[in-house]
């Protein structure tokens, strides 16, 4: 496991950590009104995997594009869209990001340049090359990042965005959020090679793979990405190595796990990790209280809001089929 | 349909050109690619090699790293047109037959289908896919599809199937000015048509329009693309017997022209759908319930399908023959309806 160069102080990780704590509160937030059934359907937690999205939306200029995965509460969040756009998307109503068209596993927002999460695995990366190759001649230097699953590493749509990437050298940088699990099943029982930034080589670009539970640690390596990939140099892989504190979805058995894998994990997720880290910079347990604190009345005030927002009107549902119609 | 305003700056001028069907696709997107600067061009073989059918020759020489060659990658392809349309881009891409458009048919229709509407319009996908169908005698299975009806299944996908060289120009720079996702459907066995006067510097038409072929009293025929050649023989040759038959280039099937095709079966009162594709699930189905559902008390004898029985397409050409709807096929239907 490559370690790139980490520079950060007190401030900048207790920022870091404010805002993993408000992916984990909007995810936990998520799961109590999925089980209150107000919200319906299909729900996928990113509950431990929160640093890969802070850590790489940090290194993301406002130009840049992103396109995730079903798992993307927090990838839309750390992209910018407003907690209160989200889970009123969630919840159907019309200041939801989609007005309900899109639910959990398939939001998005054009204002915030974030093309989506993605209900189909390893479909946003052969998006993705899109806002890449439209920064060749709108000459905008806008940079396009795609994060996936490990599991969707398997997909032949991720192996053509790599090596279309690659062939024209175009502005991507691929994260590869691997979690260790494919849905219900081990990814190290799905591949021959484990090590999965290696399929980068064969392809003809940079790969790494990272400390997935280290914001600083992600924001580094996708710095280094995005800088080579807005300089010209073109796409690169980040495999983040996390773990998933929570099922695939709400109401997984997850019959898969090894014994003490789950209790292992909690031991080392990112905000028991950062703020460690934190006490290691001599900011007390009470500062870091007092942080979270912050970002769990962020996510309340945000649901109280997005209960009292009206549903999204029946009456529009043909709406927006055709941009004329 | 909204046309784009590129156009409205230049003198229009009537002008014609003596081109083939797969010279007037290659006018489109050349007057497309000087018109608009959004517009990109790129798929299999279509910059040094000029499109294995020649539809794009000359245009990367012409517009630069706007035409470019992609890997066989049709996902790819797919996906990045999107993203590149989300973004500002109006992408041209070519899916070198429909049978391909099968192993990415993700990106057409989980994903390019969907932009529009889950978005509430905030993100649009103004591309193109250019592709062609049909069956060529030596075609194998995976060669001579009819796949239409997959695509006019999908809601938020337009989808055009142009017959006459002159929508082969005009249907393909249409579909280049639409902001939605258009899918242009060709007919390879209508490339190489003897060459006719093209008007090609007019204004671009709206999309959706049916295109009556040939008026007649007697019965009501719709078709589309290629076939359409059996269909106007069959009613030549029906002509000579006294019977006159009222032929509808449907031309788009989204947005369709109901209303051009209900008028005719008005006046007609028989109505027939013919199509290359498989019958079943075929696209004419859709046509003759609508029929019955809006003009049933005007029809004097049961709507009549004729498509290719719901078999794979044999490579052979005798084979091919006796199961694609050929002139003697049509004209002996035809004959049973208007005898009713």
């Amino acid at each position: 496991m490559s370690e790139p160069r980490e520079t950060f102080d007190a401030d900048d990780l207790r920022e870091l950590h404010r805002m993993m704590a408000v992916l984990r509160f909007l995810e936990e937030r998520v799961k109590e009104l999925r089980l209150a059934e107000e919200v319906r359907g299909s729900v996928h937690l990113a509950l431990g995997q929160e640093a890969v999205a802070v850590g790489a939306c940090a290194a993301l200029a406002p130009i840049d594009t992103l396109t995730a995965t079903y798992r993307g509460h927090g990838w839309a969040a750390a992209k910018g869209v407003p907690v209160v756009a989200i889970l009123a998307e969630l919840l159907g109503k019309e200041i939801g990001t989609n007005g309900g068209r899109g639910g959990s596993a398939y939001l998005s927002s054009a204002d915030h340049l974030f093309l989506g999460e993605n209900s189909i695995v390893g479909a946003g990366a052969p998006i993705a090359l899109g806002p890449a190759l439209a920064s060749r001649y709108d000459g905008s230097g806008r940079v396009s990042l795609t994060v996936f699953g490990d599991g969707a590493i398997n997909q032949g749509s991720v192996s053509e965005a790599f090596n279309f990437a690659a062939a024209f050298a175009l502005p991507v940088v691929f994260v590869c959020e691997n979690n260790g699990l494919s849905e219900l099943t081990r990814i190290d029982e799905m591949v021959a090679d484990d090590q999965l930034w290696r399929r980068a080589g064969g392809f003809g670009l940079p790969g790494v793979r990272i400390d997935g539970n280290d914001p600083v640690a992600v924001r580094t390596a996708v710095r280094e990405a995005v800088e080579r990939a807005r300089a010209g140099g073109g796409p690169s892989l980040v495999e983040a190595m996390t773990e998933r504190i929570a099922g695939h979805y709400i109401g997984d058995h997850e019959l898969y796990r090894r014994p003490g894998e789950v209790e292992a994990a909690l031991t080392r997720e990112p905000l028991v990790r950062s703020r460690q880290r934190l006490r290691e910079l001599g900011v007390s347990d009470a500062d870091v209280d007092d942080v979270e604190r912050g970002a769990r009345d962020e996510v309340d005030a945000a649901t109280a809001t997005a209960r009292d927002a009206e549903l999204s009107q029946s009456s529009t549902v043909r709406e927006h089929m055709y941009v004329d119609h | 349909m909204s046309i784009t305003e590129h156009n409205e700056h230049r003198p229009v001028t009537a002008e014609t050109a003596d081109l083939s069907y797969v010279l007037a696709v290659n006018a489109a997107l050349r007057r497309a690619l000087d018109e608009v600067p959004e517009v990109i061009l790129y798929g299999e073989d279509v910059a040094k090699g000029g499109g294995i059918f020649g539809a794009t020759r000359g245009l990367a020489s012409a517009f630069g790293d706007r035409v470019f060659d992609t890997p066989i990658s049709e996902s790819a392809i797919l996906g990045s047109a999107l993203g590149a349309a989300m973004l500002g881009r109006r992408p041209v891409v070519e899916i070198m037959w429909i049978d391909f458009a099968l192993v990415a048919l993700d990106q057409i229709v989980n994903q390019i289908a969907n932009t529009a509407y889950v978005s509430r319009g905030r993100w649009r996908a103004p591309l193109v896919i250019r592709t062609q169908q049909g069956h060529l005698p030596g075609a194998c299975a995976q060669h001579a599809q009819n796949l239409e009806a997959m695509f006019a299944h999908t809601p938020g996908l337009r989808v055009g199937l142009p017959y006459t060289t002159q929508d082969a120009y005009d249907m393909l720079l249409s579909a280049v000015h639409c902001d939605d996702p258009v899918l242009i459907i060709e007919n390879r066995s209508l490339y190489f048509r003897e060459r006719v006067p093209v008007a090609v510097n007019g204004p671009v038409q709206p999309i959706g329009a049916a295109a009556v072929r040939r008026a007649g009293s007697d019965a009501t025929v719709v078709a589309w693309s290629a076939v359409l050649a059996e269909v106007l023989a069959a009613a030549d040759e029906l002509s000579g017997e006294g019977i006159e038959i009222e032929v509808i280039d449907l031309r788009w099937l989204n947005p369709l022209d109901e209303a051009t095709v209900f008028a005719s079966v008005r006046k007609t009162s028989r109505f027939a759908v013919v199509h290359e594709a498989n019958l079943t699930g075929g696209f004419g189905g859709e046509l003759v319930a609508r029929v019955a559902e809006r003009c049933l008390g005007d029809l004097d004898a049961a709507p009549r399908r004729v498509a290719t029985p719901d078999l794979r397409i044999p490579a052979a050409p005798h084979l091919q023959q006796a199961v694609i709807p050929q002139v003697a096929d049509i004209t002996a239907s035809l004959r049973q309806l208007v005898s009713e």
